[in-house]
């Protein structure tokens, strides 16, 4: 590896402030700092440091993702078959090369936007660009249909990096996580494309067989209740596994808990957000499955099981993925028990009580998003107040 | 007092190079010196020039502020040279020792028929009062102040620190010497040791105090920890604290009327070929300390631990109150991703979180190097803080109040409770790698000046 190594020294002092190549030192400092971990050392505080930096905790997160990621594209071409030839083909290969055609220029398209958008406003900064859109760039793709055109999947990624990110400051700046920023501005500007019977499954232009409707489980959950999700085979067992249609990366929980295995395991995303969100979650649907009948016999959505609601939807892949994102979320560790129950819980009551969409994980992480400094505050003002009657004592 | 106080979040980082109990033999250093960078917030005043002669004991410089705390020549000899640096901040005085080292004579004492005036008054007198601290702030106290209470810690938690039962060993007379003249200063006097079993023997016989245990990994050594958990500081209040070898010096100058600093430091880190115990007097020069004994060139020198400790350079003097000095490999090179970088399994990199598979060998000791591991980010993982921080009060919050320079805000926020020394670890996990001690040292100086 010497050899990469004397290139990047070679041209070092050309991009140094001063340098003729200064202008451009991002994409140098952004390479360079990518190829290696760089010669700085400490100079105040502590001569030694732990060895984890911004690059690894990201690079997990992404490792954490990939299980969703490659599920994500076998089920595309699962999804594909099943509308287009009627055919329950579990062929492992044929499926996920179909899905990974469908869903890699997304993927794509995500990063490349992104990333260009973060190189302009680092330029002005003369910095390297920071982590944090690594994992954005995987997530946006990965909580869209698979039919977004390209074209939205870069005008969201640019609002959110702009709007949602940028303007705050840049990475650990921002108030509202920046992939559900673009799932929103979409969600909002093009409706039809993001929720409905027609954008799920790419049937790349054939004709779907007799019968084929393409909703989603929470889709029929609001038509038909429990009955209508299982009739159409979303079982309890496959939701949970994962082959039903949904937005890329959220259908199977198994590869979500795989990587919310990693991440709680490395230390890296708060399990206190993960587990009080699934808490929140049960109980609202306990209690719906408990008020639903006597009082609203007519919402059938609110009959379905509340173990069958935790695996459907974008619930798991928001409370492991976006719910536990450090930066929008509670800061304090008993704000996050508060934070994640409130995720959970509205998640629920807004998927099934609200008659515009079947889902409401996206609104329950904003929501709690910009709650998030709220809660924080009553929490470290119990701190102070703790401190405050110490002390009183003491003037007495 | 038999249960043990047990501190929970905390982190003991193991690391190559602990030092052997036995005592090495030091080519008697030449020149020392005292810096006036070891005392936080001295404005110091020379009382000596270039070419006097000056006795142990005898005053180098004093406190601007407070003309009657003076700082006392370790040695006696001649003021070789004051080192100066930017703005004419003195930095060193350096004094050439005599090879008979003559004292000034204070007059032995018995602390027991002395009132807490006297005793205060022959400290003051003598410069030996340089050796109480207060917290907060890490200061040295007012004289005529009174402490809520007055700590010693008789152990130190940090990594290779100095095992303080072997300081001790063959001292236990001049300690409880100490003891009972710190006794006179404050009816509550605390010496907390460490509850592990096997630890601390020779600190539980100790009459006169109050033993505290703490079992626990580091920060249970540091006394702001210790202070926290028995009785936390309130704003206006202040205790005041020691190390053990300060409290042997202080026992060893009453006995004998002379300001005769010795101490044991402990030469340690993985970069020293034979770590191990030496008998110095405060003030001594790094080379004699360290001299053939290094195993590499590309090193920092640290006086202190590789936590808290302070960087200094070969032909530069231990710190007044460090007893211990660390020789790390400097960490000014390139990993490459793959092999040692942000991308490889990192099997020799320490690290809380579990993202580097070194978390398969639990008890591995590390060569750690000087290097950031990373570069400065904005503050984005929460709770990585909390994990090794034993205080009922939120790190990263404090950490920001004092970034925003909010006084209001650090006082709710118990910055009267901590000291630097207190966030090292925080700074060791930190993601972002920013530097906090250097931040809440920033932010009790600014709090420091505002009660003024």
């Amino acid at each position: 590896m010497k050899f990469i190594e004397n290139f990047f020294q070679k041209y070092r002092n050309d991009f140094e402030e001063g340098g003729k190549n200064y202008k451009w030192r991002t994409f140098y400092e952004t390479f360079f700092t990518f190829a290696f971990t760089p010669d700085i050392t400490t100079t105040k505080g502590s001569h030694i440091r732990d060895s984890i930096d911004l690059k690894r905790t990201m690079f997990f997160v992404v490792i954490a993702l990939i299980p969703a990621t490659l599920f994500g594209m076998w089920n595309l071409g699962y999804q594909h078959h099943l509308a287009v030839d009627g055919v329950d083909d579990l062929n492992i290969w044929g499926n996920f090369w179909i899905g990974f055609l469908q869903s890699m220029p997304m993927i794509l398209v995500a990063y490349i936007v992104g990333l260009g958008i973060e190189f302009l406003f680092a330029m002005k900064h003369h910095h390297g660009i920071h982590e944090g859109f690594l994992v954005s760039g995987l997530l946006i793709p990965l909580i869209m249909p698979v039919n977004t055109p390209l074209w939205m999947v870069a005008v969201a990624t640019a609002f959110a990096v702009i709007i949602g990110k940028e303007v705050f400051g840049g990475t650990g700046m921002n108030i509202v996580n920046i992939a559900i920023t673009a799932r929103a501005f979409l969600f909002f500007a093009y409706p039809t494309m993001m929720s409905g019977n027609k954008v799920w499954i790419d049937l790349a232009g054939k004709a779907p067989v007799d019968g084929y409707t393409g909703e989603t489980a929470l889709g029929l959950a609001v038509q038909g209740g429990a009955e209508a999700v299982n009739n159409a085979g979303m079982t309890l067992m496959s939701s949970f596994w994962g082959n039903i249609p949904g937005s890329i990366g959220e259908t199977s929980t198994v590869a979500i808990l795989i990587g919310a295995l990693i991440l709680i395991y490395t230390g890296i995303a708060s399990w206190k957000i993960m587990l009080s969100g699934i808490v929140g979650g049960a109980l609202m649907g306990m209690i719906f499955n408990w008020l639903g009948p006597q009082y609203f016999p007519d919402n059938l959505y609110l009959q379905v099981d509340w173990f069958h609601h935790l695996v459907l939807g974008g619930f798991m892949f928001g409370i492991v993925f976006m719910a536990t994102d450090p930066v929008t979320a509670s800061q304090t560790e008993k704000g996050k028990w508060i934070y994640g129950f409130f995720i959970g819980l509205l998640a629920i009551l807004i998927r099934t009580v609200n008659p515009a969409y079947p889902e409401g994980m996206m609104m329950a992480i904003l929501f709690m998003n910009i709650m998030a400094p709220l809660i924080d505050h009553y929490v470290v003002q119990g701190n102070i107040k703790k401190r405050m009657k110490r002390l009183k004592p003491v003037k007495a | 007092m038999s249960n043990a106080i047990s501190i929970k979040q905390g982190l003991d980082i193991k690391l190559k190079g602990s030092a052997e109990k036995i005592n090495g033999s030091v080519a008697q250093s030449n020149v020392y010196a005292v810096k006036p960078s070891d005392f936080i917030g001295l404005t110091p005043k020379l009382s000596v020039r270039q070419g006097d002669e000056v006795l142990a004991g005898a005053s180098l410089f004093y406190d601007k502020t407070n003309p009657d705390i003076f700082f006392p020549s370790p040695v006696s000899g001649e003021v070789v040279e004051i080192k100066r640096g930017a703005k004419r901040k003195i930095l060193e005085v350096k004094i050439l020792a005599d090879k008979e080292i003559r004292y000034v004579d204070y007059g032995a004492a018995d602390a027991a028929s002395m009132s807490r005036e006297e005793v205060i008054n022959k400290l003051v007198k003598s410069g030996m009062w340089s050796l109480i601290r207060q917290r907060p702030f890490s200061i040295i106290p007012d004289y005529r102040s009174m402490p809520k209470a007055i700590h010693i810690s008789a152990f130190d938690s940090h990594p290779l620190a100095p095992d303080m039962d072997y300081v001790l060993s063959g001292q236990e007379a001049l300690f409880q010497k100490g003891i009972d003249i710190i006794s006179k200063l404050s009816d509550d006097v605390n010496l907390n040791i460490n509850g592990k079993t096997g630890h601390s023997k020779a600190y539980e016989s100790t009459n006169g105090v109050k033993i505290n245990r703490f079992v626990g990994p580091h920060p249970a050594g540091n006394v702001g920890v210790q202070v926290n958990k028995l009785d936390p500081i309130n704003k206006g209040e202040s205790i005041w604290y020691l190390y053990p070898q300060d409290v042997i010096n202080i026992g060893r100058f009453f006995e004998s009327g002379k300001v005769d600093l010795r101490k044991k430091v402990a030469l340690t880190g993985s970069e020293v070929k034979n770590p191990q115990y030496f008998d110095i007097v405060v003030g001594a020069s790094i080379e004699s300390i360290v001299s053939n004994n290094v195993s590499s060139d590309n090193v920092r020198y640290i006086s202190g631990n590789a936590l808290t400790g302070s960087k200094v350079e070969l032909d530069s003097f231990v710190g007044y109150y460090d007893n211990q000095i660390t020789i790390l490999p400097e960490g000014n090179y390139l990993d490459f991703l793959l092999t040692d970088g942000w991308f490889g399994l990192g099997l020799n990199k320490l690290s809380v979180s579990k993202s580097y598979f070194s978390w398969l060998m639990p008890n591995k000791e590390y060569t750690l190097t000087t290097k950031l591991n990373g570069e400065l980010r904005a503050f984005v993982v929460t709770g990585e803080m909390e994990k090794v921080f034993p205080f009922d009060i939120y790190p990263m919050q404090l950490l920001k109040a004092i970034m925003i320079d909010d006084i209001d805000s650090m006082e709710q926020l118990g910055i009267y409770e901590v000291d630097a020394e207190d966030f090292a670890l925080c700074e060791f996990v930190n993601t972002s790698k920013i530097d906090v001690q250097h931040i809440v040292r920033e932010g009790m100086e600014s709090l420091r000046v505002e009660l003024l």
